[in-house]
C-alpha cells in the first residue's frame, strides 16, 4: 500500500500541483460543507477578544508610548518607555476581557460589525470590495494625508506617487505577461523610451508635458512592435532572454549616444507638468495665484499624484475593457495554449504584437511622468534590476491579477522603504545594526516566503470575462413551433 | 446514408476538401508520401492508422502547420496550400485538435467564446444554445475552468468549442483518445447527430478503428505515410487486412 502512494505522488505529472490548486478554485463557487463550528466558552472567548484588543492597542501606541521622539537641544531624543506602554496594554486587556465577560455576555460584538457589512455587500466577490475600498483610499489619500499626518504628508505622498508609478507599470506589464504570457524581462526599455521621448520633446522643442505624453506613449508603443517582430517565434525562455538584452541594448545606446541623450550626464530642466496651463509655482499666473489660495510646495505634490492616479486607472480600465472584447480574450487563450488558439482561425502574429504594443504605450506613459516628476533622468533609472522589480510585482501579485499587482506594490516599493526607516529595530539588536544594509535581505526573505506560502501570487484567483446569462423571457421550448427535426 | 447516396448520384460534383499528392517533411523526414484524399459535403470521412503512420500529420498540413512541401490541398474551391493557418482555420473549417486542448484556466463559457472569437455576435446566442443542447453536460458546467473537467467532458468542449465558429468542415483529430468506451460512444453519436442534421461534413482521424468505421460513410486507412485502402466505412470493416491489423480485440 505504501509504495503504491509513493509511486503514485512520483508519477505526478509536472503541473498536477497545479492542477489541483485549479480543481480547488474551481470548486469554490460551491457552498463548502463545514461543520458549524463549535461554540467557544464565555471565559474563553473573554480572554480571545481581550487578547486581540491588546495585541492592537500594543502596535498602535508601539511609536507613541514605547519609544518617544522629543524635541531637545539640537534635534531630536529618543526616550524608550516600556512601562507605560506596557501599563497601557495591560488596562485595555482587562477592560476588555470585563467587558466582554460581564457586558456583552448575550452577542458576539467582534463578528457583528463583519456581519453586517458582509451582508451589504453579499454577492460582490471579495476583490471587487477590496478594489472599491483602495480606490476610495486612492482618491482621497491627499487629504488623508494633509489631516492625520501634516509632519510628513510630503515624504508620504512622495511614496504614494512612486507606489503608483509602479502599480501602472505592474498592469501595463501584467497585459504582456499576466495575459498574454509573454515573459518580458526587458519592459523597462519602453519606460525609458517614454521617459527620454517626453524629456527629448520638452528640452529640445519645447513641448509641455500633455503634448509629449501621448507622442512618448507612441514612440514606446512603436518600440514595442519592433521588439515584437523579431521574438513573435520565440516563447518562455527564450523570449526572457531576447527582451533582457533589449532592456540592456537600449540603455547602452542611451549611456553611449552621447549628442543626443547626453549619455551619462542625462537630461537636465524637463518642465513640470502644468494644470491648464498654470504652473504649481509662487507667483504670477500660477496655480495658487489663479485660486487666489496660498501657495505651498505640497500643491505640485498632490497634482502629480492625481495625474499618476488618472494614469494609472486609465491603465487599468483599459486593461478590464480589453479583456472583454476578442483581442484581450485572444491574449488570455494565447497564454493557455498557443495551437488551440491558431486552430481557432486567431492570428497569433497580430495578438502578440498588440499585447507588446499596448503594455508598451502604459509603460511610455509611466515614463514620460517619471520624467516630469524628475526634472532630470539619466540612463541610470533604467537598469535591469527596475525590470526585475517590475516583473517582481506581476508575479508576486498574480499573474493576470489587476488587484495583485496593487496589493505586491504596495508591499515591495512601500515595504522597501518602510526597512529603510525602521530605526526601532536597534532597540532589539543594537545601536550598531543599520536596517538599510539588511533591508534587501529582509525584502528577499519575504519574497521567498510569499512565493512558498502562495506559489501563484498573492491574488491567484482569476475572474472570468464571460458569465452565461439564459433568457428566460421566451424560450424556444414556450414558443412551441416545431423546429423540424 | 442519404448523403453517401447524393454523392453516388453526382460522382463529379466538386468534394469540399481535396488533398492530392500531398507529401509533408519534418526536417529531413518524410511524413507523408503523396496523400489524395476526397471529402464531400455532407459526408463523414474517416482516416484510420496505427500511431505514427501520418495521420495526424495529415491534419495538420491541411490546417497549414507542418505546410505540403508539394501536392495541392483545395477546399470549397480554393487552393489552402500555401496559406497560413490562421487563414485557412478562418474559412469556415473548425478543427477539434490532438489532445483536446482547451484553455485550462477559462471558463466552459469563455472557451466557447473563444471559439466565437472570428464570428459576428449575432450568432452566439444561437450557438451557444445549440452546442449546449448537444452536449447538456457542459450547461451544466459552464462557469467551471475547462482544466478541471474530465476528459469526456473536455473532448466535449474541444467539438462545442470549434462548432462555435460555424464551420461546414469539422476536422475532428482522435476523439476517442483516453476516454472510456461509453464516453465515446456518447461523442460519437453526437457526430452522428450534427451530421444527420445539419448535414455537417466531417472528417475524422482515428485510431479506434471499429468505431470510427461504424459512424463514417467512407474511410482511408494509412500507413507509413501514404493512404492503402479506401472504401465505404461498411467495406473497411469488412476487409480481412483491416480486421487483423487494427480491430483484433479492439472492437468493444
Amino acid at each position: 500500500m505504501a509504495d503504491i502512494t509513493q509511486s503514485a505522488s512520483a508519477n505526478r505529472p509536472e503541473g498536477a500541483e497545479r492542477l489541483s490548486e485549479d480543481r480547488r478554485e474551481a470548486m469554490r463557487g460551491e457552498p463548502p460543507f463545514v461543520e458549524a463550528p463549535a461554540e467557544d466558552s464565555r471565559l474563553v472567548r473573554a480572554l480571545k477578544e481581550a487578547g486581540i484588543t491588546a495585541g492592537l492597542i500594543a502596535v498602535l501606541t508601539f511609536f507613541f508610548f514605547f519609544m518617544k521622539t522629543d524635541i531637545a537641544v539640537g534635534g531630536l531624543s529618543l526616550t524608550v518607555d516600556p512601562w507605560t506602554w506596557f501599563v497601557a496594554i495591560a488596562i485595555t486587556f482587562v477592560g476588555r476581557f470585563l467587558l466582554t465577560f460581564f457586558v456583552f455576555a448575550g452577542e458576539r460584538p467582534a463578528v457583528g460589525g463583519w456581519k453586517k457589512i458582509a451582508a451589504a455587500t453579499a454577492g460582490w466577490p471579495i476583490g471587487k470590495v477590496v478594489g472599491a475600498v483602495l480606490l476610495f483610499v486612492a482618491l482621497t489619500l491627499p487629504f488623508l494625508l494633509t489631516i492625520f499626518l501634516p509632519s510628513q504628508d510630503r515624504y508620504l505622498l512622495d511614496l504614494a506617487i512612486l507606489i503608483l508609478t509602479y502599480v501602472m507599470l505592474g498592469w501595463g506589464l501584467n497585459i504582456v505577461v499576466g495575459l498574454a504570457g509573454l515573459l518580458d524581462l526587458g519592459y523597462v526599455a519602453f519606460y525609458a523610451v517614454g521617459a527620454y521621448s517626453f524629456a527629448l520633446l520638452a528640452t529640445n522643442f519645447d513641448l509641455g508635458f500633455w503634448v509629449c505624453l501621448p507622442m512618448a506613449g507612441l514612440f514606446a508603443a512603436l518600440w514595442g512592435v519592433m521588439l515584437g517582430f523579431p521574438v513573435l517565434r520565440l516563447r518562455g525562455d527564450y523570449l526572457a532572454i531576447v527582451t533582457l538584452a533589449f532592456g540592456e541594448i537600449i540603455r547602452v545606446v542611451l549611456l553611449n549616444w552621447y549628442t543626443f541623450t547626453g549619455g551619462p550626464n542625462g537630461i537636465l530642466g524637463i518642465p513640470k507638468p502644468t494644470l491648464f496651463g498654470l504652473e504649481f509655482s509662487r507667483g504670477k499666473g500660477s496655480f495658487s495665484d489663479f485660486f487666489g489660495i496660498e501657495y505651498s510646495s505640497i500643491q505640485r505634490f498632490i497634482f502629480l499624484y492625481y495625474i499618476i492616479l488618472a494614469l494609472a486607472l486609465l491603465t487599468n480600465f483599459v486593461t478590464m475593457r480589453m479583456r472583454k472584447l476578442p483581442v484581450g480574450r485572444a491574449w488570455e487563450a494565447l497564454r493557455e495554449d498557443e495551437i488551440a488558439c491558431r486552430s481557432l482561425g486567431i492570428n497569433t502574429t497580430n495578438v502578440k504584437l498588440t499585447a507588446f504594443a499596448t503594455g508598451a504605450m502604459f509603460g511610455g506613459f509611466a515614463g514620460s511622468f517619471f520624467a516630469t516628476r524628475q526634472g532630470f533622468i539619466s540612463p541610470e533609472s533604467f537598469t535591469f534590476i527596475e525590470s526585475a522589480i517590475i516583473l517582481a510585482i506581476v508575479v508576486l501579485g498574480g499573474l493576470g491579477s489587476q488587484l495583485g499587482v496593487v496589493i505586491a506594490s504596495v508591499v515591495m516599493i512601500g515595504g522597501i522603504e518602510l526597512l529603510r526607516n525602521l530605526t526601532g529595530l536597534q532597540a532589539i539588536f543594537g545601536t550598531g545594526f543599520d536596517p538599510t544594509q539588511y533591508r534587501m535581505l529582509i525584502f528577499g526573505l519575504a519574497m521567498v516566503l510569499i512565493m512558498v506560502w502562495k506559489p501563484r501570487g498573492l491574488v491567484s484567483t482569476r475572474s472570468p470575462s464571460a458569465i452565461y446569462k439564459e433568457k428566460k423571457a421566451i424560450g424556444a421550448d414556450l414558443v412551441a413551433q416545431g423546429e423540424g427535426h | 446514408m442519404s448523403a453517401a447516396e447524393r454523392i453516388a448520384a453526382q460522382p463529379d460534383a466538386e468534394p469540399l476538401l481535396s488533398v492530392s499528392g500531398v507529401e509533408t517533411f519534418y526536417g529531413k523526414i518524410q511524413a507523408l508520401r503523396g496523400v489524395d484524399i476526397e471529402v464531400h459535403r455532407g459526408e463523414i470521412v474517416t482516416l484510420i492508422g496505427a500511431n505514427g503512420a501520418g495521420k495526424s500529420t495529415l491534419m495538420m498540413t491541411i490546417c497549414g502547420n507542418p505546410q505540403a512541401r508539394t501536392g495541392r490541398i483545395v477546399y470549397n474551391g480554393k487552393d489552402i496550400t500555401g496559406l497560413p493557418t490562421h487563414d485557412i482555420m478562418s474559412m469556415a473549417i473548425a478543427q477539434s485538435p490532438e489532445g483536446r486542448r482547451v484553455f485550462p484556466r477559462m471558463t466552459v463559457m469563455e472557451n466557447l467564446q473563444m471559439g466565437a472569437i472570428l464570428e459576428d455576435d449575432r450568432y452566439f446566442e444561437d450557438d451557444l444554445r445549440k452546442v449546449f443542447e448537444l452536449f447538456p453536460r457542459l450547461k451544466e458546467r459552464r462557469g467551471q475552468r475547462g482544466g478541471t473537467l474530465s476528459g469526456g467532458e473536455q473532448q466535449m468542449l474541444a467539438i462545442g468549442r470549434a462548432l462555435m465558429s460555424r464551420p461546414k468542415l469539422l476536422l475532428l483529430d482522435e476523439p476517442s483518445l483516453g476516454l472510456a468506451p461509453l464516453v465515446v460512444k456518447q461523442i460519437f453519436e453526437v457526430i452522428r447527430e450534427l451530421n444527420a442534421s445539419e448535414g455537417l461534413t466531417v472528417f475524422l482521424v482515428e485510431q479506434n478503428a471499429f468505431h470510427a468505421l461504424r459512424l463514417a460513410h467512407r474511410g482511408y486507412v494509412m500507413v507509413n505515410g501514404a493512404i492503402t485502402m479506401a472504401g465505404t466505412g461498411r467495406e473497411l470493416l469488412a476487409r480481412e487486412e483491416v480486421r487483423s491489423a487494427y480491430l483484433e480485440g479492439g472492437a468493444h
